[in-house]
């Protein structure tokens, strides 16, 4: 338990004193978004239909961006071995450090996104229900995405790469996403809104529970290869 | 463990696949032409979907063998990763390309099949999107294993993505059969069901078996020349040396 | 002679398809120092990452104090610090919180300050890690050693980078380690003095150097 607060605040501490590195990602993620009402059209009806939709490809591709940030500096500096030989469990640091790359780019995406909601003239109640399924949505893009930015540590282009293996698993979390504003914003009566969304967010968190199972040990076997 | 070392060495694998390739090669061609024969000339059109419906001898076995191939890629995976054998390895690495072609195969005739039934070369419809997503699983295997100076750090990182994806599979099927009925109204393609006549079913399981030899004997070949270029990388490599 | 803390027999190990060393033992006592040498491309390196547990060798078996760890390097991972070419330093924290954080300890404690009074680097203490030199990043990494006190330390060409005071400091460092029952496995080019070293010659074991050896390895073996 001590280490994995020693790693989480430790890379806080990095993440804030590099705040380029932290806003980053918000900023690209409200920057994006803000583009589609150019494409689109600034058609109230239409932006709130999809706005959902916009919400969740930007955050996913923020995420994308700051994925090799997680091991890749640790990786070239020697720290990443230090890690592996002082850490009692190799898995508890993945999950101390994905933890930490969560607080610095889910959060803020979850802060940002009432923000763009309202741009996109979504209704409070749905803003509500994108807020709780972010909450259960983004650590798991953190978690998936940790296993690709292990697998391509020491590759050639390896920043290039991330986009492509992680897409296709991003993909459920996405739908689920989604998914639950839409029922939500579609609910015609107050009271149904939650129970409309409910199997979706409970979809969201049975992904999480699964990523939180997989990336463990993916990624302690993904970082005992690359450090060979 | 025990099935690696009946053919652990290189030299009685070669010797294998000497006597095993003329066989599955045979099997391939005589299926390959008894299929494409009984589905082009003996099985009957289809009531509603006329002529159109023989592609399926094509699309069906091909979206059976995108999802046979990337099963068997993750098995070699788990066996490279436990046994750390170099033949899962090579296996893994010979699979790739030739899943991510019939699943090629299968987006490629799903749309020509769809074009007369849907009015459309592409519609998202929930088989055709999971095939797709599957593509992308197999290009990034490839990217991932090839994007390393050094081979086994690739074949490596590459088996753990292929576990990785092998598990996240029926959770992405789920999601875009689950996605699909929320956007989608009832697609037009009625449902066959397992009432396919004989006339029908035969050609396609034929088509099947085909198939699934024509896999292996190219897996043969693929790793058979593997080995042969590993042998002569090792002598040029002993000829570097003793100079 | 002391109790016997590491040894290995019939160490191989390949790299990129080729073999870097073939047949390797060694043996080390407590309280002893295992001096690496050989030309470059012999396998030092990768024999202190073998040792560290990082990279398994293909052939051979490991025993650490009379115990089978060939295939459990957890047994003695939890006894060495390791450091090799790169320092694991992080720029924009001080020298404080770079040692704290791999050693552990609190960022009062009195032991961080002594580990690095004695590679002379109190003074800096609380300078930000991207102001220092290059020695003097090496100088921070080896306190490190002295601030997790663990009982075998492997290291990679130590003293590169090392003023003539500094690798001074580091024999030092080293014999004091020995006085208290510790050991030490480190490789290099440039001499350290210590005492009564044990040294190994990786140059016999390696095929790019010893014509001997490179017929020797199994044709049959040659999967890729």
């Amino acid at each position: 338990m001590n280490g994995f607060l020693n790693i989480v605040s430790k890379d806080l501490r990095l993440a804030l004193r590099q705040r380029s590195d932290l806003t980053m990602a918000v900023l690209f993620f409200i920057l994006t978004a803000m583009l589609f009402p150019f494409g689109l059209g600034p058609e109230p009806n239409l932006l709130a239909r999809i706005a959902p939709g916009i919400i969740w490809v930007t955050a996913l591709l923020s995420v994308l961006l700051s994925l090799e940030r997680i091991f890749l500096a640790d990786y070239e500096d020697g720290s990443l071995e230090q890690l592996v030989l002082s850490c009692a469990s190799l898995e508890i640091a993945i999950l101390a450090k994905v933890l930490a790359h969560w607080l610095t780019t889910g959060l803020p995406l979850i802060m940002a996104a009432p923000l763009i909601a309202l741009l996109f003239n979504m209704d409070t109640e749905a803003i509500t229900i994108l807020l709780i399924a972010m909450l259960l949505g983004t650590p798991s893009l953190s978690l998936i995405g940790a296993i690709a930015g292990t697998l391509t540590l020491g590759a050639r282009r390896g920043g290039v790469l991330i986009p492509l293996l992680v897409l296709p698993l991003y993909i459920p979390t996405l739908i689920f996403g989604v998914g639950a504003i839409d029922a939500a914003m579609n609910s015609l009566e107050a009271g149904a809104v939650i129970a409309n969304a409910r199997p979706h967010l409970l979809l969201l968190g049975a992904i999480l529970l699964v990523s939180l199972l997989i990336t463990p040990l993916a990624g302690a076997a993904a970082l005992k290869q690359a450090l060979e | 463990m025990s099935v690696f070392h009946r053919f652990a060495n290189p030299n009685r694998f070669l010797k294998l696949t000497n006597t095993v390739l003329p066989w599955v090669s045979g099997i391939t061609v005589v299926s390959l032409v008894a299929g494409l024969y009984m589905a082009f000339f003996t099985s009957p059109p289809d009531y509603q979907q006329g002529e159109s419906v023989r592609i399926m001898y094509i699309h069906v076995p091909s979206a059976w063998m995108a999802m046979f191939i990337y099963t068997s890629i993750a098995i070699a995976s788990v066996c490279s990763l436990i046994w750390r054998h170099p033949l899962a390895d090579l296996a893994a690495k010979a699979s790739a390309p030739i899943g991510a072609g019939f699943t090629f195969l299968a987006l490629a005739t799903g749309s020509l099949w769809g074009k007369p039934m849907w009015g459309a070369w592409w519609v998202w419809d929930a088989r055709l999107t999971s095939v797709l997503i599957l593509f992308f699983l197999y290009l990034g295997h490839m990217a991932l294993m090839n994007a390393f100076e050094e081979q086994e750090r690739g074949n490596r990182a590459a088996a753990i993505l292929a576990i990785v994806g092998f598990v996240n599979i029926p959770i992405i099927k789920f999601s875009v059969d689950w996605w699909n009925t929320l956007h989608q109204p009832a697609s037009v393609m009625r449902a066959d069901g397992p009432s396919i006549d004989p006339s029908m079913l035969w050609p396609l399981l034929i088509m099947g078996l085909a198939f699934k030899f024509f896999y292996l004997a190219v897996l043969l070949i693929k790793i058979k020349s593997e080995l042969i270029e590993a042998k002569l990388r090792k002598y040029r490599r002993a000829m570097v040396d003793s100079a | 002679m002391g109790k016997s803390l590491f040894s290995g027999e019939n160490l191989t190990c390949v790299r990129g398809g080729r073999n870097v060393f073939i047949g390797l033992s060694f043996h080390l006592t407590e309280s002893s120092v295992l001096i690496l040498e050989g030309p470059n491309g012999s396998g030092k390196s990768s024999l202190i990452r073998i040792l560290s547990g990082l990279l398994r060798a293909r052939t051979g078996t490991l025993t650490w104090q009379n115990e089978d760890a060939t295939n459990e390097p957890e047994i003695f991972q939890k006894h060495i610090h390791y450091i090799g070419h790169r320092n694991a330093i992080k720029p924009v924290l001080t020298v404080q919180e770079n040692l704290s954080y791999w050693s552990g300890l609190d960022q009062n404690d009195t032991d961080l300050d002594k580990a690095l009074d004695q590679f002379n680097m109190l003074p800096l203490k609380n300078t930000p890690a991207n102001l220092l030199s290059s020695g003097q990043s090496r100088r921070l990494a080896l306190s490190r050693l002295l601030a997790s006190r663990k009982k075998l330390w492997l290291l990679d060409e130590p003293s590169v980078g090392l003023d003539v005071a500094s690798v001074k400091l580091l024999e030092h460092v080293i014999d004091q380690h020995l006085l208290t029952g510790g050991s030490v496995i480190f490789a290099t080019h440039s001499p350290i003095d210590v005492k009564a070293p044990t040294r190994l010659n990786l140059r016999e074991y390696s095929p790019l150097y010893n014509n001997a050896l490179i017929n020797l390895d199994d044709e049959e073996e040659c999967w890729v």
